[in-house]
């Protein structure tokens, strides 16, 4: 894809106003499916998690879980919404092989909750109201895998398998009202308000949120138009935008994609986009047509959702503190610099920092390896941190045996390393290995006296006070100890044994 | 004078995935015509403040508890396949090759 | 023809429990009958021979042990082939769901193996229940056992024929829009449909789930009672079962009385148009009634006009969702066509190939109900039509304790009379239609012949939603009176079933 076909970034933000909108799917963590017993775990072998409801056999009828209910309302009195009082679910006509009804237990007109608000901070600093228009209960649909063809896509298979675990596994969606005014920042926006939702849902502890492995799912709206003109562009519909970065970079594309089109005198079609993270870029999917006919009715399988204000309310009174007042607590306990904070904050370290902590370590020191280690590791696999194969209680074992001098700073990476190479815990790795600084000072103390025994000469110069002649007994002793000494340490005890021996 | 044409015939069948013979547009047509023509004169018999209802006993708020039931076997939930394959159900292409 | 099968349910248990006759005798003459009349009535799709035996066997050892045993153990019984059962095929009647073996069972047939009945088998029907004579079964019609050139009424025709020729003592049946309660009239049977909720959905292959509910053939109103007090019951897995239990109906139907009931006869539904005959017996019924201390009231309910239409959008348009499922996917028939083709030709072609002519119109019509330019007009104002048709039944209510009509405009008519035209097929369900809309339930009792053709006529008793009961009472009423003055029960009037 050639870069001929976008404009310059900064060029398409002077010519043109551009307007989001985001829908963020949100797995819900119950521990049953929507509408049946079924285990809400989609890892498992293919169609085990699976019951006559959840792959539609004839006669089979849905039940509403209770807890995706109470969470659902969780989530929509978090983002400062509205909760339905005589709510219910609909179906969503269509059909598709992943879609076992083919159609999709839904809300239509009457959504769980709707007419919410967050505030959104850039990296700049800058903060933006999102008005969120809904949030929604509905289902996931299965997984579908291509089988043939050259790349395992769904273009060119020459046939395709259906594993129904997921089908039924409870979503909520929350869809923003258009956005406005965000200019340059829109893609940071972006990107800052789904890190805004996974931060509250996982505060909620109704989501495990990780975004790698889909709980949290972004499609998102770009249009530009004109600055001045009232009539909104046509939009995309971006889907597939599965990290932080990827809907920083696929908004980003999208702009300069559509400025490039308008600005030559184009159109823009309304369309499904799909990103592609190897390649940076969008890619045309299915143009909107009235086949998108969904033909929603209330569903008569299921009976109207009608929470009570008790229940209302005593959701609300158990909702975890909003983000903002979070964010001013934990900087306050942990006693970052403003700048340090500000980075942290906008890495998407935040969660990750307060979980370490939580396990043991110094806020600065897994501050230092987050920022520095992790994300360079991070940064180099094009990764988000959040992906690496680490955890936080492996970050603070780690951060916590180089506090207490077991290892150094160099041993400590090597120790990642592993780590991340899933050979185990710090702790185990440390010990299999036998990596442990040598801090017996008696092991230490024999490696010292045969190394200034073996050199007289050098220990004459430390007696005469030439104490920069002890870095030959000190390289000499680190080689005997292979390393796993504390050099300080070292130096210490060579000083101490010139004068003594 | 109906609103039911061979095309929208065609295009309601096309939303509902059945294959429609040339004969079958034409009958259904002719048929559903005459049904949407009878059917049609409901909207004398309302007005926009008739509420509308769905489920014909009114019921509310019926949930089930978030406990794990026993689910399929996969030799349960396959068994009665078309066609499948590596533990899952096994279907023709999705896409036209383009 | 043994005298067994001849006996009521009701007398069934009695001998049963007394020692008289095993369940294993009761079981071999139903089978028995099922061999002799099975191949002209038509009333099984499939037949549980050595399932039921096992069952049967079961209860008469149980009952020698000296076991206490549920009310109905031992006495078989016939269930409709769109509920799934784990050892026989369910079909409901299509050629796309030929072969399928349902992996659990419905709510109800698993309340029938708790209750120890052996199941003789799964009865025809309309495919899907879209019909009203059972000729859109794509195994072939049920026949009238009264005469078998006509309809024995659909879409339950597989259980009326069953019960009424005696291959039977109960069925199950399932009622969208009369499917329970018309085949009951045209056959000389007593059909209910209880309250919407009162039995569980749970495994019924839904045709329109706002309307559908499972209830009770039998050939008279104690024994439906019998069959409605072991199927009904709150179901977790249904979540528009009720919750209140409605009470006995083995009590309601043997205390039946008329005395003192105040009985709406429905302005709109009194006779008009229908066949002269029904005209007649049900004038005779009200009659009887009133000398039974019952009082007749009139009652309007003037949006029973809009009734059809709306029950012929709401109904295709679910039936056209609940259909999408049949998609070649899952379960069922697959057909693929020619070349390479895509999964949406696959689908495409396998509904073609797998769904019948009612079939695919209601899906279409359905379709066309919920479609985005139509849906206000359509299925929305059918929604509306839903509410003034509660507020007839409230305000009728408000005047009387059931309400009262013929419970179809005609007695059975011949095959292929009403086939190629859906307009009137519809028509026969004029009077059954509004309960399902409203939720309330209905009892078809039969009343005698009509003059010109000798055939059974029915009729119709609604009551407030819950009120269950109040039907049994005076079903049952009503039943006594007429046997009573004939001397002899209703199928004792049927001409003997000629078969070769």
């Amino acid at each position: 894809m050639a870069k001929a076909n976008l404009m310059d970034y900064e060029k398409a933000i002077e010519l043109f106003e551009v307007v989001i909108g985001l829908e963020v799917h949100v797995e819900l963590n119950t521990n049953t499916k929507m509408f049946c017993g079924c285990r809400n775990d989609f890892g498992d072998e293919p169609n085990t998690n699976v019951c006559p409801i959840c792959i539609g056999l004839p006669g089979s009828l849905p039940v509403v879980n209770g807890k995706a209910v109470e969470s659902s309302i969780s989530i929509g009195l978090a983002l400062g919404c509205q909760i339905e009082p005589n709510g219910g679910f609909s179906r969503k006509n269509y059909f598709y092989p992943d879609l076992a009804k083919n159609y999709q237990t839904s809300q239509f007109k009457d959504p769980i909750a709707f007419e919410g608000q967050i505030d959104v901070e850039v990296p700049s600093g800058n903060k933006f109201t999102v008005l969120i228009e809904r949030a929604h209960m509905e289902e996931d649909a299965g997984k579908l895998t291509h089988i043939g063809g050259a790349t395992g896509r769904i273009q060119g298979a020459e046939y395709s398998l259906v594993d129904y675990n997921r089908a039924g596994v409870p979503l909520v969606e929350i869809v923003t009202k258009p956005v406005y005014g965000a200019g340059a920042e829109a893609p940071e926006l972006a990107a800052a308000y789904v890190r805004l939702i996974r931060e509250i849902v996982k505060a909620l502890g109704v989501s495990e949120a990780r975004m790698e492995r889909g709980n949290v799912r972004c499609d998102a709206n770009v249009s530009i138009r004109p600055h001045g003109q009232e009539k909104l562009g046509t939009r995309t519909e971006t889907k597939n935008v599965n990290s932080l970065r990827s809907i920083e970079r696929a908004v980003r594309y999208e702009i300069q994609r559509q400025a490039h089109i308008l600005a030559g005198g184009g159109t823009i079609t309304q369309e499904t986009r799909h990103w592609h993270e190897d390649k940076g870029a969008t890619s045309a999917g299915r143009p909107k047509s009235d086949a998108d006919d969904y033909r929603y009715f209330p569903e008569p399988d299921l009976v109207p959702v009608q929470p009570s204000t008790e229940l209302i309310e005593r959701l609300r009174a158990a909702l975890p503190e909003n983000p903002a007042d979070r964010r001013k607590r934990l900087a306050t306990e942990w006693g970052f610099a403003e700048l340090e904070f500000r980075d942290v904050v906008n890495a998407g370290l935040m969660d990750l920092i307060e979980e370490t902590v939580a396990q043991g370590a110094k806020p600065q020191s897994a501050r230092k390896w987050y920022a520095g280690e992790l994300s360079r590791i991070a940064n180099s696999e094009e990764k988000d941190v959040l992906a690496l194969n680490i955890t936080p209680a492996q970050v603070a074992e780690l951060a916590n045996l180089v506090e207490s001098g077991k290892i150094n700073d160099r041993i400590a990476r090597e120790v990642l390393s592993a780590v991340l190479d899933g050979a185990g815990s710090p702790e185990q790795i440390v010990k299999e290995r036998g990596l442990e600084v040598v801090s017996d000072d008696g092991a230490l103390i024999a490696a010292i006296d045969e190394a200034l025994k073996s050199q007289p000469d050098v220990l004459e110069k430390i007696r005469e006070g030439k104490v920069q002649a002890a870095g030959a007994v000190i390289g000499a002793v680190m080689q005997a100890m292979k390393g796993q000494a504390d050099a300080a340490r070292v130096r210490e005890l060579v000083l101490e044994r010139a004068a003594s021996l | 004078m109906s609103e039911i044409t061979p095309d929208l015939v065609r295009h309601l069948a096309g939303l509902a995935r059945i294959d429609l013979h040339e004969d079958e547009v034409v009958r259904f047509t002719e048929q559903l015509s005459l049904i949407v023509d009878s059917v049609a004169k409901i909207s004398d018999a309302i007005d926009a403040n008739t509420p509308a209802t769905s489920h014909p006993i009114p019921l509310a708020n019926v949930f089930r508890e978030d406990v794990v039931q026993p689910s399929l076997t996969q030799e349960q939930a396959l068994s009665g396949a078309p066609d499948s394959g590596q533990g899952r159900f096994r279907v023709a292409a999705i896409l036209d090759e383009e | 023809m043994s005298e067994l099968i001849r006996k009521n349910a009701s007398e069934l248990i009695e001998m049963m429990n007394k020692g008289q006759v095993s369940s294993v005798e009761v079981t071999q003459a139903h089978l028995d009958q099922i061999a002799k009349v099975g191949d002209a009535v038509h009333s099984f799709l499939h037949i549980s021979a050595d399932s039921a035996l096992a069952t049967a066997k079961e209860v008469d050892r149980r009952r020698a042990a000296g076991e206490k045993l549920p009310t109905l153990a031992g006495l078989p019984i016939a269930v409709k082939d769109n509920l799934a059962t784990t050892d026989a095929p369910t079909t409901a009647g299509s050629k796309i769901l030929e072969g399928w073996l349902a992996p659990y069972d419905a709510t109800v047939v698993t309340k029938l193996r708790n209750e120890l009945m052996p199941i003789l088998g799964k009865t025809n029907l309309d495919e899907f229940a879209m019909g009203s004579s059972t000729e859109f079964s794509a195994y072939g019609p049920s026949k009238n056992p009264w005469d078998l050139t006509r309809i024995p009424g659909g879409s339950g025709g597989g259980s009326s024929s069953a019960v009424s020729s005696f291959q039977s003592p109960l069925a199950i049946g399932s009622d969208t829009g009369g499917s329970i309660r018309f085949p009951g009239a045209v056959t000389g049977t007593v059909g209910i449909k209880p309250t919407y909720g009162a039995v569980s959905r749970y495994g019924l292959i839904a045709l329109a789930s706002s309307l559908d509910q499972i209830g009770p053939v039998a050939r008279n109103v104690l024994d439906a009672a019998y069959l409605q007090d072991a199927i009904a019951g709150h179901d977790p897995h249904d979540s528009t079962s009720l919750t209140n239990s409605l009470g006995s109906m083995v009590e309601a139907a043997k205390h039946g009385s008329l005395k003192g009931k105040k009985v709406g006869l429905i302005k709109q539904l009194s006779g008009d148009g229908f066949q002269q005959g029904v005209r007649n017996r049900f004038a005779e019924a009200l009659k009887l009634l009133t000398d039974a201390g019952a009082e007749i009231v009139e009652v309007d309910c003037p949006s029973f006009e809009y009734a059809i239409d709306a029950y012929y959008l709401i109904l295709p348009a679910e039936a056209s969702s609940n259909l999408a499922k049949f998609d070649s996917v899952r379960f069922g028939m697959r057909v693929t066509p020619e070349g390479n083709p895509t999964i949406e030709r696959v689908m495409a072609a396998t509904r073609e190939a797998g769904f019948g002519p009612e079939v695919k119109r209601r899906i279409i019509l359905g379709t066309f109900a919920l479609s985005s330019g139509s849906f206000d007009k359509f299925y929305g104002a059918a929604l509306k039509v839903r509410t003034l048709i509660q507020r007839d039944f409230d305000s009728a209510f408000a005047k009387a304790d059931v309400l009262v009509s013929p419970t179809a405009p005609t007695t059975a008519f011949k095959f292929g009379e009403k086939v190629s035209d859906p307009l009137a097929m519809y028509l026969n369900d004029i009077a059954t239609i509004p309960a399902n809309l409203a939720g309330i339930p209905g009892i078809s009792v039969p009343i005698g012949l009509a003059d010109e053709d000798n055939l059974p006529v029915g009729i119709q008793f609604l009551a407030p939603a819950h009120k269950d009961a109040a039907l049994y009472e005076v079903g049952a009423a009503l039943e006594g009176i007429l046997e009573g003055i004939w001397g002899k029960r209703m199928m004792d009037f049927a001409p003997k079933l000629e078969v070769n």
